[in-house]
């Protein structure tokens, strides 16, 4: 006979002396606990219920400015330093740890239209309705830290003046070339008073200019005819444009897929386009009742913050419908440029009312240093939050936001407006001979015409595009020159060998897809 | 000899191989327990973006299995009990002073016999983790025992007669039902609370004198007392068959129900779904959850009066005992018979290997199930001294230890192989410290689940009912709707007029038109359908003719 029972000496199961930890010993059978659903089910619900306690968005205001803050550009070299400009003529840096002033640039005579930092963090150039471009110095961020008098002023390195006002300008991100917007599209050195180049389609005014960031030498623009332009440097004329039905207030490339960028339109949606297909939207971004004014992306890709008319600030998943949160506060007007901070944790709006305001972009995270523990707390809890996410209680809760009644009152008038459009068409339809009025998604509606290339130098090939992007990626991966389209903005490097000429050509024709 | 030596080897190499292919299934086995189910069909989704995401979650629901199948296979401390007997001897003729001379002396000491003469019989009931025991005797007797250090925490006597006992979440509380009422105490003795509510005194002095008012807000003489500690929900059944659920947090009455099934003397907890099974008088076997008067289910299990109850801890095995002599084993997936045996038992209890021990008189029988296809049969036997009447059996968690609470007291015996080897410190510690313990408090309220959760099957929440299709009335119904609206056209009355318009002809003419455009929609309709299943024959043909492999492109239109 052979006999064994359990049998646990103290010792064993517990710790030594009393400094030491407790010992932990799992057993994972599924028999020994019992409901789990259930269990998770309720941490789902509570952790839905604690992020609602728990979302404080609004971190501060930064008040300083005397006019309407027009613009902002963000330091890619300095996590702290925002630059913003005014209505007035007033530029300012702000260090967002401690929400002050730390140094301010005097000079432009109007509006400033127009804020972007070098990639290097060295240079600030800005531009305005007095037809003045300025470069300018931006501080050393160790001199920042120290000095918190707000009466610092500084000097302009270079003034140029040119023919026309100013709405936009843009730096590359590889490279000392930036671009203005206003009667044309103009490209700049910095060493030079004049304009290296221009571009022109159409006489109308263009209002926004942005570079892409894996490939330096494409930029998109907009303009107020309603059309959205792609340029290439390398070019000699615009590549690629679509009129829209309504106007394009901003435009934001997607800094880890950089063929998809967003447009702000004024029609109260934000379309996401893909540059070399750009007959229909990939994504139409509802959720604002007026005017998208300005849309920066977040570094991660994953998720853009537009700003709007209507005086609110919204999220949106990179490929979401609609909005996944709203920030709004009773003293914040009309929202004309809105900035994702470099670590994408926050949020910065500039609003009509003279003041920035900072938000956090997740409304119920925890800020400062997390233990271990608590990081894998919040790990866990986001992890049954999003498996019961479908059940209704949940959903009810994680959906909920609450709304200013002018908004509320404008999203369900909205609601009702298209609802009725949508019976009208469907009644037409069934009126109307069968096919003589095709179903249009609304991804494509709202699109009137693309136009293709300038002269005639480059055509753009929507469908064989991607297949042949998606070949040059592998071939350029393997050759090791340009490291393609699936790098992120500043690692990527671009593509340096763009003006190398003939062999570069073939390359660009096989990444993009383009056909002589 | 080169020829030979190459042969040894190549039987060594198949060994292995074969060796490495049992412990391979093993694995497979040990994952299989901790994938909790199958996973989900991929194959039959049509959206491309939630399969992906499915997949990915699938290949994480696996790896998880494996990383447990794992840390089972190597980061266990302990083993299990077990008792192997060679050549002709037979486990169920082991008795215990045999046991007591093979193992350790930790383990020997668990053999004892605690005799209390004057108060008894005994109940018992054990705390999560095994460690405490608390004891009730018929005659008032409470007593708290911590069974690890062998320490009597506190003994003190009520009385009055109890009926049952039974630890509340954690072992500083604990409910007794006793005379009138159920009490709840703590672990120094105090009376924490009685569980009777406010009562109109003026209006019912009479009946509650005379016994006769029962205030269905209260548990009244509890019979059976039990705990659902996900739910800190009080159970109780009263000698009228009434069963009382009160939430211990808030004091809550959440449900209280007539069985109406008779009296009852067995009440169980299914511990799988936290489903109340109460046994009656009258053979039937129902069970309840606290948010619906009817109860989930109502099985008829006995001929006579059902004695005892027992789940086992994966909750598809119910044992029951009958008056008639007769144990049954009942799988509770399908309501069925596994098992039948011969034999009375008082009360029976699961141990978590699936042991499971009966007791009738003073003999205690241990059954279990080796064979592995839900066969049970005799393992060990222990029978007390004569005249002892035992009452209650109750296996010890984490331990191979079976504890009895007679009629002189109380025993506890050890069965070899009873027992879970390995505890988690997070579930159920016995070693558990104070500040553990107030910390596993706070926890387990945060966590605490509402009552609706308690249903049959508990994998339910989180998953999707699924959308019922939209009935299509039958050919009989359609011809019967067509035969009532004819019927209502030839029935209304016509109005008369003059000039003629009056003449039989006319109204004739008008009842045929009435009647043909009451029929108008059912013929359209049937026309329709007609048009669309010779639609469908027509495609089918026309795929039929292809080969196999083409028939998927037979629907689409081609494109010019």
């Amino acid at each position: 006979m052979k006999v064994k029972v359990i049998s646990r000496s103290t010792d064993e199961f517990t710790r030594e002396r009393s400094q030491d930890l407790q010992r932990v010993f799992r057993n994972f059978d599924p028999n020994l606990r019992t409901q789990e659903k259930a269990v998770e089910y309720v941490r789902a619900l509570s952790a839905a219920k604690l992020d609602k306690i728990f979302a404080r968005p609004f971190i501060g205001a930064m008040d300083g400015h005397i006019d309407a803050v027009s613009c902002m550009a963000k330091n890619p070299n300095h996590l702290k330093g925002v630059f913003s400009g005014s209505m007035d003529g007033d530029i300012r840096l702000w260090d967002l740890a401690t929400r002050r002033t730390v140094c301010q640039f005097p000079g432009h005579q109007g509006a400033v239209r127009g804020l972007t930092v070098s990639t290097d963090g060295r240079v600030l150039v800005s531009c305005g309705t007095d037809s003045t471009v300025r470069l300018w110095n931006v501080p050393i961020p160790s001199l920042m830290a120290s000095d918190d008098s707000s009466d610092n002023e500084a000097k302009p390195l270079a003034v140029y003046v040119w023919k026309n006002a100013f709405w936009a300008v843009d730096h590359q991100w590889d490279g000392d070339l930036f671009a203005t917007a206003g009667a044309q599209v103009d490209i700049w050195n910095h060493n030079r008073s004049q304009p290296v180049n221009s571009f022109e389609w159409g006489k109308d005014t263009t209002i926004s200019v942005r570079f892409n960031q894996g490939e330096p030498n494409i930029l998109a623009t907009s303009a107020s005819d309603r059309s959205i332009t792609i340029y290439d440097l390398r070019l000699s004329s615009p590549a690629r444009k679509i009129i829209m039905r309504t106007k394009t207030n901003s435009i934001a490339w997607n800094p880890m897929e950089p063929m998809n960028f967003t447009a702000a339109n004024e029609d109260c949606n934000c379309y996401s386009y893909d540059a070399r297909k750009l007959d229909e939207a990939r994504c139409v971004h509802k959720d604002h009742v007026s005017a998208v004014m300005d849309i920066d992306y977040s570094p991660t890709g994953r998720e853009f913050v537009t700003g709007s008319y209507d005086r609110t600030v919204r999220i949106f998943q990179y490929n979401g419908g609609h909005s996944r949160e709203i920030y709004h506060t009773k003293r914040m007007q009309r929202v004309f440029c809105v900035k994702f901070s470099c670590d994408a944790s926050y949020v910065i709006s500039g609003s009509d009312d003279t003041n920035l305001r900072l938000w956090k972009a997740k409304a119920s995270e925890q800020l400062g240093v997390l233990l271990p523990r608590e990081r894998k707390k919040h790990e866990y809890l986001e992890a049954v939050k999003n498996r019961y996410k479908h059940l209704p209680e949940v959903k009810r809760i994680v959906r909920h936001r609450h709304l200013p009644k002018a908004i509320y009152k404008a999203a369900s008038l909205r609601r009702i407006m298209t609802e009725a459009e949508r019976k009208r068409d469907e009644r037409r339809r069934a009126h109307s001979a069968p096919g003589s009025m095709p179903k249009e998604a609304l991804r494509k509606r709202r699109i009137i015409k693309e136009v293709e290339g300038g002269k005639g130098r480059g055509v753009w090939v929507g469908e064989m595009g991607k297949a042949s992007a998606l070949s040059a990626r592998t071939e350029g991966e393997a050759s090791g020159c340009c490291s393609g389209f699936n790098t992120s903005k500043r690692e990527g490097k671009g593509c340096d060998c763009g003006l190398a000429g003939g062999g570069q050509g073939e390359r660009l024709r096989q990444r993009w897809g383009w056909r002589d | 000899m080169g020829v030979k030596e190459a042969n040894v080897d190549r039987i060594n190499v198949i060994a292995a191989a074969e060796l490495v292919k049992g412990v391979s299934e093993e694995e497979e086995m040990k994952v299989q327990k901790y994938l909790r189910g199958e996973a989900a069909d991929l194959g039959a989704l049509q959206d491309k973006k939630l399969k992906g995401q499915l997949a990915v979650r699938e290949e994480l629901y696996g790896k998880s299995a494996q990383a447990a199948a794992k840390a089972e296979k190597w980061l266990m401390p302990s083993e299990g009990g077990y008792l192997e007997v060679e050549g002709i001897e037979k486990t169920w003729r082991i008795r215990q002073e045999a046991i007591a001379g093979e193992v350790d002396i930790l383990s020997s000491r668990k053999q004892f016999d605690i005799v209390l003469p004057e108060l008894g019989p005994y109940t018992l009931d054990l705390s999560l983790s095994g460690r405490y025991m608390v004891a009730a005797g018929r005659k008032g007797h409470l007593a708290l025992v911590d069974m690890k250090n062998m320490d009597l925490i506190k003994e003190f006597q009520v009385r009055e007669t109890v009926r049952d006992v039974v630890f509340l979440h954690n072992q500083k509380l604990f409910a007794a039902a006793q005379k009138k009422y159920v009490y709840m105490y703590s672990d120094n003795g105090t009376e924490l609370h009685c569980l009777k509510d406010l009562i109109d005194v003026c209006k019912n002095v009479e009946l509650i004198k005379n016994g006769d008012f029962q205030n269905p807000e209260e548990h009244g003489a509890a019979a059976r007392l039990q705990f659902l500690n996900k739910h800190f929900l009080l159970t109780s059944i009263n000698k009228l068959g009434q069963l009382h659920f009160q939430d211990i947090t808030t004091g809550e009455m959440v449900g209280n129900f007539r069985t109406g099934l008779g009296r009852s003397d067995a009440m169980e907890v299914n511990p799988f779904n936290n489903v109340t099974a109460v046994g009656h008088s009258g053979g039937t076997v129902s069970m309840w959850k606290p948010t619906s008067a009817a109860p989930l289910v109502k099985m008829l299990c006995h001929q006579g009066p059902v004695t005892a109850l027992a789940f086992h801890s994966n909750g598809h095995l119910m044992a029951t005992a009958g008056m008639e002599r007769k144990i049954k084993l009942w799988d509770l997936r399908k309501f069925e018979v596994l098992q039948t045996l011969p034999g009375h038992a008082k009360t029976m209890n699961f141990s978590q290997k699936g042991l499971l021990a009966t007791a009738t008189g003073s003999y205690v029988q241990i059954l279990g199930d080796f064979s592995g296809s839900q066969e049970y049969t005799r393992y060990m036997g222990h029978s007390m001294a004569k005249g002892y009447q035992i009452r209650k059996l109750l296996f010890r968690p984490y331990e191979d230890v079976l504890a009895i609470g007679h009629s002189m007291g109380w025993s506890s015996i050890l069965i070899p192989g009873s027992g879970e080897p390995n505890f988690d410190t997070w579930v159920a510690n016995p070693f558990e410290t104070r500040k553990q313990r107030n910390e596993k408090e706070v926890r387990s309220l945060l966590d605490k689940l509402p009552p609706e959760t308690i249903m049959l099957d508990p994998t339910k929440i989180g998953s999707v009912r699924p959308t019922r299709k939209k009935e299509q009335p039958t050919k009989q119904e359609r011809e019967a709707e067509k035969e009532a609206a004819v019927e209502g056209a030839k029935s209304t009355s016509i109005k008369k007029k003059t000039k003629g318009r009056s003449k039989s002809s006319k109204v004739a003419k008008k009842k045929q038109e009435a009647v043909a455009k009451a029929k108008k929609p059912f013929l359209e309709q049937q026309a329709k359908d007609a048009e669309m299943s010779q639609k469908k024959r027509k495609r089918n043909e026309v795929e039929n003719q292809l080969p196999k492999s083409l028939q998927r492109f037979a629907r689409k239109v081609p494109t010019t």
